[in-house]
């Protein structure tokens, strides 16, 4: 029997608001613990929430993006439980009217052809704080500590709809993760940062025989810190729903952590002890009306998407279709494209050196771009210098390796480190004086009008130079003593 | 007459002729406190040196002169679940015996700004769950009129406050009648106003979409003058209203002819006692002959008002509720528990009343998976209904005359065993927390030297006519 699989996310992401959803509070990364927290953040008796509009405004642009229908009265709503972390015993979250519904994300299908991903709904909630264990492990810990600096900062909730085009295998997991964070990241919604918890998933899988209209009991997977964690995880609990399928066994409806570990997946609970969190509108805050007026000021005030920047760059920077994909994948890179081409003298020579040697070394040293020590301004210097054969490539990577390690100008490179090519006319004539003796026939063809040995000529000075003679010098000089 | 027992406008008008100085009030108050407090038990915490340096600190704006506020000087009780930033508040609940907050309640701030002298946080039923003040973990509050009675509650500590001397003016809060019940059974008169008309930020919430804060008083111009204070949006409550801020003092003395008083006829039916409904009859009649129209209206849903009132204050508390754990704040028990979930059970066990307990497992049941449909949601829209009724009523009157409880105060201990009795003695207020109205509850003579109270409703946010017929009763009840 054939199987077919159905995944559906629940994706988390951190807004990049400056302040808190409900108080003012600062929502920086990495403060000291329980530094920016207020008595509403904290959930001291008598205190209240007042929304975040900013916060209210990324949720719509990420949903228009994320072809939505903008619900024009939208509500928030109490999810009670009970834990240390959350100080009001309840997360203000939506339930009934979220902010926006009956959306879809493109992909690449597994036949190669668009696909349409169902989105049910997004919504905005409150994160909760952290609990910091006083060693490894919960269950080992002599005490807990509780950092409320996170709580009550602004997340947005995408779920995906597992009745409407649902995502089918491993493959098409991956395209629509990468697919959704680049998205967010273009809006300026979120940082999507895995490391610091923006960017947080929880994954459906069933499994269910290909032809059936039934979708099958699903498990909820929980617990998992990166893409290759999801991935990891949603291969784990096919093979594992499917040998149980194969075996005439039977699926429960169940909630699963991943343990990274082992690389498996291991029952957390069953659908029993499914906690019934009596959402109720939250009676603190009213209902929020979203005017045609606020969506069209948000639509007009779009930050670029992807595909948008990707037509952009072929057509206004004349950079190859591919090139170009491969700049607009991760929207800092682009974003450092764009911040260098005003100030380069070629921008092809600016992309080549972005996807081919800036790539390499971000590569080689595991950084992002985000994290990339050159700056634009000065990786502009050195393509101008490429491009007006100030130096030659081979000095180029020189240089641009030293940039990466140092974070210094290339100028002061080039100065400090010798690579200052020779300009000096009389010695550059002499050199080439010596040279043309030896290359007789060389010079004859040139005479005769042809170019291709001009460039011989160049490398032989080169080669006398140890790469260091001026080319663009040496160019001039050949042109002026011996072309026709 | 005592310095304490005067009227806030009565002194005032003395502080400013320089007759008096707020220190002597204040001493006088706490007098006062120091004779009758031991019997009464109307506060929690009193902050006497606070009080005589914010006297002393009064004394000093005046006569430094210069843009004063009416309430400069003026001695204030606050209910003592109105956060206080460094003193405590309890919310007359162990569970947070011992919690100071950090910050202060907007109404709170105001009346500090403003120079109010504050005597203290006065006594309530636990997270103002009750109709006696007899659900406080710091002992019940006694009837000044009548100590064997009680105050009526849940502001009762304020109310038993105002009225026996221990302060001038009083906060109170009002979830189903908190304010205008101790009011009426103390002898003094209490206001709710409209929902959203004073801020809520800094009261501690029992049920979020009912809280109202209120002020408290011997007479309707001192409340109104305290409402004056008191009102206005707030910024940090979503759901206080943006609306004009009118001057409630300065309307009182408008006549009262052609007014028009409804008459509910489900408010005057079985369940009333006579003789409250024969004292209410009487002012009734007051009212009629000096100018206003009494016409009979009814409100049909009425019936529903009780339980729909416990549906949603049990759903919102149940939530509300729900941070008092024991890991930021106030009571823990079970700090020797490992397990996180058996301490939370520990103290909430330990630090919450029986009355609060039940509450909570109500509320708790009403949004239960499955039964939201059958209970929240249904009391909702019965709410819903109950708006539509008293809409419809003021299409032709301009307010509306009421009972504010069907007795007259009851013993101690009377009702205590009797959950169900106790909610009813909330018949007559509930309605208005419902419909957010404003209510005011006040005194329409002595019965067995016990006061019968009367309610005067009003259309939303037009608190000037209720204080209004109000004032002109009290100038006419105390010529006749």
């Amino acid at each position: 029997m054939e199987y077919e699989v159905i995944i559906c996310f629940e994706t988390h992401v951190e807004l990049n608001t400056e302040t808190k959803l409900f108080c003012d509070c600062s929502t920086r990364y990495g403060a000291s613990p329980n530094s920016q927290i207020c008595p509403v953040c904290t959930g001291q008796p008598g205190s209240l929430p007042v929304l975040n509009r900013k916060a209210v405004e990324l949720g719509i642009r990420a949903g228009l993006a994320l072809n939505c229908d903008i619900n024009r009265q939208s509500r928030f709503a109490r999810k009670n439980y009970f834990y240390p972390d959350l100080p009001k015993g309840y997360q203000i979250s939506q339930y009934e009217r979220p902010l926006c519904e009956n959306g879809y994300l493109e992909i690449t299908g597994d036949d190669g052809n668009p696909y349409r991903v169902g989105i049910k709904r997004i919504h905005l909630e409150e994160d909760a704080g952290k609990l910091v264990h006083s060693s490894s492990s919960f269950e080992a810990s002599e005490y807990s500590l509780v950092d409320y600096n996170r709580s009550s900062v602004p997340l947005l909730e995408i779920v995906a709809d597992h009745t409407r085009n649902p995502i089918c295998s491993v493959r098409e997991a991956r395209d629509c993760l990468e697919k959704m964070k680049q998205i967010l990241k273009y809006l300026e919604v979120s940082e999507c940062s895995l490391e610091k918890g923006q960017f947080r998933c929880d994954v459906n899988v069933s499994i269910r025989t290909r032809g059936s209209r039934d979708l099958g009991n699903r498990s909820e997977i929980k617990n998992m810190a990166s893409f290759k964690h999801i991935l990891d995880a949603l291969q784990y609990e096919i093979r594992r729903q499917s040998e149980i399928l194969k075996s005439g066994g039977e699926i429960f409806q169940e909630t699963r952590l991943y343990d990274e570990q082992n690389k498996i997946t291991m029952p957390m609970r069953t659908k029993e002890d499914a906690p019934d969190y009596r959402y109720f509108p939250d009676p603190d805050l009213v209902e929020i009306e979203i005017d045609k007026e606020f969506i069209q000021e948000i639509e007009v005030s779009m930050p670029e998407l992807p595909e948008q920047r990707l037509v952009r760059l072929t057509e206004r920077f004349g950079i190859p279709i591919r090139d170009a994909e491969r700049l607009i994948k991760d929207k800092s890179v682009s974003d450092f494209f764009e911040s260098c081409a005003p100030h380069c003298d070629n921008t092809k020579t600016l992309n080549r050196w972005i996807t081919r040697d800036l790539f390499r070394l971000l590569n080689d040293s595991g950084l992002t771009m985000e994290q990339c020590p050159i700056r634009p301004i000065e990786f502009s210097q050195l393509i101008n210098l490429i491009e007006g054969r100030d130096i030659t490539n081979n000095i180029g990577k020189t240089v641009l390796e030293e940039m990466f390690k140092t974070g210094r100008d290339p100028a002061s490179i080039i100065e400090q480190n010798d690579l200052k090519p020779i300009d000096d006319t009389a010695f550059l004539e002499k050199i080439l004086d010596e040279v043309e003796t030896e290359n007789p026939d060389a010079v004859t063809l040139i005479r005769r009008g042809e170019t291709k040995p001009i460039d011989y000529l160049i490398g032989q000075v080169m080669r006398k130079t140890q790469g260091k003679a001026h080319a663009k010098r040496v160019w001039e000089l050949i042109q002026k003593l011996l072309a026709p | 007459m005592e310095l304490c027992d005067r009227s806030a406008v009565e002194l005032t008008r003395m502080l400013r002729r320089r007759e008096v100085s707020s220190r002597e009030i204040t001493e006088s108050v706490f007098r006062r406190i120091d004779e009758r407090e031991e019997t009464i038990n109307a506060y929690i915490t009193t902050t006497r040196d606070k009080a005589l340096e914010q006297a002393d600190l009064a004394d000093i704006r005046f006569r430094k002169g210069k843009k004063i506020s009416l309430l400069n000087g003026i001695p204030i009780a606050i209910k003592d679940n109105l956060c206080t930033r460094g003193i405590r508040t309890t919310c007359g609940s162990n569970i947070l015996y011992n919690y100071i907050p950090p910050y202060d309640a907007t109404v709170v701030k105001k009346l500090f700004q403003r120079g109010a002298v504050l005597i203290g946080k006065t006594n309530m039923d636990e997270f103002a769950m009750g109709s006696s003040t007899e659900n406080s973990a710091f002992g019940p509050t006694c009837n000044p009129l009548n100590p064997e009675c009680v105050p009526g509650g849940s502001s009762g500590g304020s109310a038993a406050a105002v009225s026996a001397g221990e302060t001038v003016l009083a906060i109170g809060t009002d979830t189903g009648g908190s304010i205008r019940l101790p009011a009426a059974y103390c002898g003094i008169v209490g206001i709710k106003p409209t929902y959203g008309r004073v801020s809520r930020y800094g009261l501690i919430s029992y049920a979020s979409s009912l809280d109202q804060v209120g002020a408290i008083a011997r007479t309707v111009e001192d409340c109104a003058m305290l409402l004056n204070c008191i009102c206005g949006h707030d910024r940090l409550d979503s759901t206080s209203a943006v609306v004009k801020k009118p001057d409630f003092f300065r309307t009182l003395n408008e006549a009262l002819r052609g007014i028009k008083l409804g008459l509910p006829r489900e408010y005057f039916v079985e369940g009333l006692d006579k003789s409250v409904k024969d004292q209410i009859m009487k002012a009734v009649t007051l009212l009629d002959k000096n100018g206003a129209d009494i016409i009979e209206i009814s409100l049909p849903h009425s019936k529903y008002a009780i339980s729909s009132y416990y549906l949603i204050a049990t759903a919102e508390a149940s939530s509300n509720l729900a941070r008092y754990d024991g890991v930021k704040y106030g009571f823990r028990s079970g700090d020797h528990i490992s397990h996180t979930g058996k301490m939370y059970e520990e103290t909430r066990r330990k630090g919450f009343g029986k009355e609060v307990k039940r509450r909570i497992m109500l509320g708790t049941y009403v949004l239960s998976a499955g039964y939201y449909d059958a209970y929240y949601r249904k009391a909702q829209e019965a709410r819903t209904l109950i708006k539509q009724d008293f809409e419809r009523a003021f299409e032709h009157v301009d307010c509306l005359i009421t009972p504010v409880s069907p007795s007259l105060p009851f013993k101690l201990g009377e009702k205590i065993a009797e959950p169900l009795q106790m909610y009813l003695v909330d018949i007559y207020t509930v309605s208005l927390n419902l419909t957010g109205l404003p209510g005011m509850g006040l005194t329409c003579g002595m019965v067995d030297g016990l006061p019968a109270g009367f309610q005067i409703i009003g259309k939303a946010f037009e608190e000037e006519t209720v204080l209004r017929v109000g004032h002109a009763y009290e100038k006419l009840a105390g010529s006749a």
